[in-house]
């Protein structure tokens, strides 16, 4: 079986996308069928009888709004979670998944919205596991290996798939997480916000091969909060709110802002989405770091940091924002140049040393290195304030809850209650209670890496919002983002590395989708009024 | 601040409890005078007592073991230590000095004992079951330099009154469980310590990023392991009125592992409850006095055991949690 | 730790009644001892130590740390080095053929201590030293049954390790020395693995089990430190060790002597650590006139009693237990 598979694959995954119509499917027998289904948690209803049809070659939106339902009808389409009541039919038939590899041997291949690939084994590993090609009735590793490269070949990734996964960034853990999927589904691909922390390019290639695979009759459900992405690449969308079905759309009969009503249950200025920040009074600078930089890691560079200003960081995925962002909160600590806060010298030696200097970090990869997953949302919020304050200052039970019912209301964080381990919400929600985590530290100079990552429109215009607001207060941002338009959207200045470097700073009216790609993909340094003539 | 919450993990720490009731109500089956108590020589005599007394130095242990392994970690070396501190203590008694010089001699080797085995996880980011497993192969060697080899004996009538002595009845090591274990609660529930530890041993990565000094706090719990595992010594040592370098704390941190699993704290790091602990070990400290009482010939000894610690373990996982409420929804 | 070391000489060789062959003088004897791990092992190494110096033998000891590997490679070396004897506490019985079977071929003598090992060919060794433990526990038995002299008497055995050797052979001397005496009743048998703790532990449920111990007529600890625990359990329950209850043990420890000058324990039977010195005899004739020794020399089982309790305590109490 494990050789059909694989070779099923190397005959397809050459085809040519088919420019046959696999939109016809749409009217007949749907192939995956779900009525009714129910599902609670204690204290959420996360399903309340909800429907939704999969048809043959179809791409299905699976749409809502941050713990609107979405992964948990995915988990228990797959048999991650026992489903409290309702039927799902694959073909016609009746099925009930006891587990992921039980899925995946009915023909459902799935990314879930949290990566959950094995980090200490090799890429080649994880992607055969449980089905690796035998030689002579032997594992073969080297097999496995060639195999290997070439279905990552078909991503556009040429990476040595000997080394261990975790070794990798999100992005690329991410594609190995899609690919497998991908070569497991022989009826239905789920994908839980695969493209979350894809950059354009590899989010095309994901399209391309989508759409190879819709040919063959595949039907594939797409989670995102990139509207965007439906509009390019879905067929239909069928949208939950609360747990409930609202409903499902063609997407050609459908406008943007009617999608974005459906999902949060009411409208949303069209222009609160993407509007160009205006431009206020900036203070002097108190931050400055100069030849600032670690071998190996991030060429050196010169920063100022003024209140009130927000500069984007933008780049090709491995260009250095990340490592930019470690370096500046001191989770590696640079081996050149100097930082000073306020005229005084300030030695980033380590995360506490920047939180006590005023900075916060909220990291791109939330799973590793943002939640702490047992502990509450409370917890989670309340812990860099109290890491600050030290353990002998302890915030009272009642304060710490009031802290955190502040957010929790502020941010709209979609939580039964403040004592819910964390790990237990939402993606998005997670996103927001890190959000929190920092807010409450009122810092001076906030980083976000990838800080809308997984959040619903919605909650994306509410964060915008915020970060505004907080910037009218006189805090500092530094904002990494893949999404160009946002970054335009908040950005006074922006920063645009490549490399590892820092190649040019891109500044006031300049700041504008077509010069910072130009920037990203100019070859050279930039010049410090954007991109080289 | 509510004291409550340190029972709040697995609600109310009712299945460690119940596990209690039911191991003691075998040992009533086993033995019926179980629960008789009389006095002598003004202290309470009884097997109850005899739990007590004897499952406080695995107790104690299980202190500062909680916390090591709430941080993911886990501290092999408490039996050396204990052995360690037991002949620093003996030979100081048998030597003449005084009690308190004595008590703050071995309690500060442990203390020592515990720093070295914090900066190694800490700072030298050594896995903590190999870095602690180089005191414990080691510890009985310094233990045995210290002791010349000998059992070290001696007639120190303070030291004895460390193991030997009573306060309203109960046996001094009792009185001392009891105390360093409300105390040890008070100190993680009352500061913030419980929620760092808590929060390193779930993710430490997020931890540091968050600005929690991972390495000071992974420190203080080995050093209070230490420390615990010092007066452990101290009372083993009193008890027998002497040091024996090769047997003092011999495999009592598996025992001391074993009480914090039973009492519900993970392996994985996390959520932990000091006071459940101590529960847990008086849960392994009745078996085995049951075992002892019931007369069954020794060579089923550990099989008793294990067959107990099976269904305990069993009994208290979460499979079993979902299982039970599986069969309800049937 | 000098002075003390100094004493102890001084004191050992005095204590010592019989003298070593003179002849021995001269020779050079490899020692490869199992390790420290308990006060009796480092007392046989003492011990080995003084009796060298006694017959101008030089003695070189070197510690295995329990491995059999570390003996092997010890063995060589002593064979490299041209010893004149090689003396041998195996770690454990098997394994022994080929690194013996190379001295032999060097003709060197090798004499094992304390313990013996499986083989079948036996010339691979001169002679093995060793006591016989399952004698010793009929020693413990033999007394005991004397000292209650036909009374009713129930005794609680306070076992070594579970499965050990020693602790088989104890059980099975002292059963088969109480077997023809119905008066004397084995009531109740735990493990306390050879440790005052646990000796302690036992002891005190074995007293709650027996009515506070108003049932218990004698304790045998299969070694003395369990003994010595016992008698405080059995002193922190309102009763008279040594009194109330009979106590009879093995090992012969120093600290066991001090209990029975006190009156808290009545016998116990020792297991020498002197095992090197008859060895020394042995390799000693051996060498002069070709003596064979028989193959298996006895240690001997000695019972003491508190009478000598005083003077025994002086003479061992540095000696390393
Ligand atoms: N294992 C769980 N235990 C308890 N509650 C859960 C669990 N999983 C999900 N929930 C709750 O169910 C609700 C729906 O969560 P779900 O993850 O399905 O949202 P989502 O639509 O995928 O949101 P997002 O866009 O943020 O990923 C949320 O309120 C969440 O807190
Ligand atoms: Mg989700």
């Amino acid at each position: 079986m494990t050789d059909d598979r694989s070779t099923a694959h190397a005959a397809t995954s050459g085809a040519p996308a088919g420019p046959g119509d696999h939109r016809s499917g749409a009217d007949d027998a749907p192939l995956l069928e779900i009525r009714g289904l129910s599902k609670s948690f204690p204290g959420v209803r996360a399903l309340d009888g909800v429907d939704f049809r999969l048809h043959a070659g179809e791409v299905h939106a699976l749409l809502g709004e941050n713990g609107a339902g979405k992964s948990t009808l995915i988990k228990v389409l797959t048999g991650v979670h026992a489903r409290d009541g309702g039927e799902i039919r694959l073909g016609g038939v009746p099925i009930d998944a006891a587990d992921t590899a039980d899925a995946q041997r009915l023909g459902i291949g799935t990314v879930y919205q949290e990566v959950n690939l094995l980090p200490n084994l090799s890429v080649a590993d994880n992607l055969y596991l449980g089905r690796e090609p035998t030689r002579f009735g032997l594992r073969s590793a080297r097999r496995t290996a060639a195999m290997a490269r070439e279905l990552l070949a078909g991503y556009g990734l040429s990476i040595d798939v000997t080394a261990n996964l975790g070794d990798y960034s999100v992005a690329v853990q991410q594609i190995v997480a899609i690919a497998r999927a991908v070569d497991l589904s022989g009826k239905v691909l789920v994908l839980d916000e695969p493209t979350a922390s894809l950059d354009a390019g590899e989010v095309q290639t994901l399209f391309g091969i989508v759409r190879r695979l819709t040919a063959r009759g595949i039907g594939v459900v797409f989670v995102t909060h990139f509207l965007d992405q439906v509009f390019a690449l879905c067929d239909r969308a069928t949208v939950l709110r609360n747990g409930r079905l609202v409903g499902e759309r063609r997407i050609a009969e459908l406008g943007r802002l009617e999608l974005v009503t459906m999902m949060l249950g009411r409208e949303l200025e069209a222009a609160q989405l993407h509007r160009r920040r205006g431009e206020g009074p900036k203070g002097e600078a108190f931050l400055a770091f100069e030849g600032f930089g670690r071998h190996a890691y991030v060429n050196p560079f010169d920063l100022e940091i003024r209140p009130s200003e927000v500069t984007g960081v933008a780049g090709l995925l491995g260009s250095g924002r990340t490592e930019t962002a470690k370096l500046l909160f001191g989770i590696k600590e640079a081996d050149a140049g100097s930082a000073t806060a306020d005229g005084a010298p300030l030695r980033l030696a380590s995360p506490r040393a920047a939180v006590a200097a005023g900075f916060a970090f909220c990291p791109e990869d939330r799973k590793t290195e943002g939640i702490v997953g047992d502990l509450s949302v409370r917890e989670n919020i309340m812990l860099a304030l109290q890491a600050r304050r030290g353990w002998l200052n302890p915030l009272s039970r009642g304060e710490s809850k009031a802290l955190a019912d502040r957010f929790i209301k502020a941010l709209d964080i979609r939580t039964p209650d403040a004592e819910k381990p964390i790990r237990l919400l939402s993606g998005g929600n997670q996103q927001k209670a890190l959000l929190a985590r920092w807010l409450a530290t009122e810092p001076r100079f906030l980083i976000l890496d990838e800080p809308t990552r997984g959040i619903d429109v919605g909650a994306h215009a509410e964060i915008i919002r915020l970060i505004e607001r907080l910037c009218d207060e006189g805090l500092a941002l530094l904002v990494i983002s893949s999404e160009i338009d946002e970054i335009v959207a908040y950005s006074d200045r922006v920063l645009v590395l490549r490399d590892r470097a820092h190649v040019g700073m891109i500044e006031g009216a300049d700041v504008t989708v077509d010069r910072i790609v130009g920037a990203i993909a100019a070859e050279g340094p930039a010049t410090a009024a954007g991109v080289p003539a | 601040m509510s004291f409550a919450r340190s029972f709040r993990l697995s609600g109310t720490g009712a299945p460690q409890l119940a596990t209690l009731a039911v191991i003691l109500f075998a040992n009533w089956l086993v033995f019926p005078e179980f629960f008789d108590l009389r006095m002598q020589d003004g202290r309470l005599f009884g097997s109850l007592i005899d739990v007590l007394n004897r499952g406080a130095p695995v107790a104690i242990l299980a202190i500062g073991m909680t916390l090591v392994i709430a941080t993911k970690g886990v501290d092999l070396s408490v039996g050396a230590i204990m052995a360690i501190c037991g002949a620093v203590a003996a030979t100081m008694a048998s030597d003449g000095y005084s009690l308190p010089v004595i008590l703050i001699a071995a309690l500060a080797v442990g203390l020592v004992c515990g720093l070295w085995n914090g900066l190694l996880v800490a700072v030298l980011d050594i896995q903590p079951i190999i870095a602690t497993l180089i005191l414990m192969v080691t510890g009985r060697g310094i233990a045995q330099l210290i002791t010349e080899g000998q059992i070290v004996t001696f007639t120190h009538q303070g030291l004895i009154a460390i193991a030997g002595s009573s306060f309203l009845g109960l046996p001094m090591p009792v009185v001392i469980a009891v105390v360093l274990g409300v105390a040890a609660a008070a100190l993680v529930r009352l500061t913030a310590l419980g929620l760092l530890v808590e929060s390193i041993g779930v993710n430490r990565t997020a931890s540091t990023y968050a600005g929690v000094d991972s390495r000071s706090v992974l420190i203080t719990a080995y050093v209070v392991s230490g420390l615990c595992a010092a007066v452990a010594g101290i009372i083993a040592a009193s008890d027998i009125r002497g040091a024996d370098a090769n047997n003092a704390g011999l495999w009592l941190e598996l025992d001391a592992i074993l009480a914090v699993v039973v009492g519900g704290t993970s392996l994985f790091g996390g959520r932990f409850s000091i006071l459940l602990s101590l529960v847990g070990a008086m849960v392994i400290q009745a078996m085995n006095t049951g075992i002892l009482l019931s007369g069954y010939p020794p060579e089923l000894n550990l099989i008793v055991k294990a067959v107990v610690i099976v269904v305990i373990l069993v009994v208290q996982s979460p499979v079993a949690g979902r299982l039970t409420t599986f069969f309800r929804r049937r | 730790m000098s002075t003390r070391k100094l004493l102890l000489g001084a004191v050992f060789s005095c204590a010592l009644s019989f003298a070593g062959a003179a002849a021995a003088a001269d020779m050079t004897i490899g020692f490869s001892q199992i390790g420290s791990e308990s006060g009796w092992r480092a007392a046989e190494t003492s011990v080995s130590k003084i009796e060298a110096e006694k017959r101008g033998i030089d003695l070189k000891i070197a510690d295995a740390q329990q491995k059999q590997e570390n003996q092997i490679k010890a063995i060589r070396s002593f064979i490299a080095q041209g010893v004149d004897a090689i003396f041998v506490a195996p770690v454990v019985a098997t394994g022994w053929d080929d690194v013996l079977g190379e001295a032999k071929d060097a003709e060197i003598p090798v004499v094992l201590l304390d313990r013996t090992i499986d083989t079948k060919d036996d010339s691979l060794y001169l002679t093995a030293v060793t006591s016989d433990t399952v004698h010793e526990g009929a020693v413990a038995g033999e007394w005991l049954a004397k000292e209650v002299a036909g009374k009713d008497c129930n005794v609680v055995e306070l076992q070594g390790t579970v499965g050990s050797s020693p602790a088989i052979n104890r059980k099975k001397g002292f059963d088969e020395a109480i077997a023809s005496h119905s008066n004397i009743k084995l009531i109740r048998s735990q493990t306390g693995d050879f440790t005052r703790t646990k000796g302690k532990e036992v002891m005190e449920s074995f007293i709650k089990a027996e009515g506070g111990g108003k049932n218990i007529c004698a304790v045998y600890a299969h070694n003395d430190d369990m003994q010595i625990g016992a008698i405080q359990a059995i002193k922190e329950a309102g009763l008279k060790p040594g009194t109330d209850i009979l106590m009879v043990s093995i090992d012969a420890v120093p600290d066991i002597f001090k209990a029975m000058a006190d009156g808290e324990a009545n016998a116990t039977v020792e297991l020498t650590p002197n095992m090197a010195g008859p060895a020394f005899d042995a390799v000693a004739a051996f060498k002069a006139d070709g003596t064979v020794p028989p193959k298996w020399i006895q240690t001997e089982s000695k019972l003491y009693l508190p009478d000598t309790a005083q003077a025994e305590y002086e003479a061992r109490k540095d000696l390393g237990y």
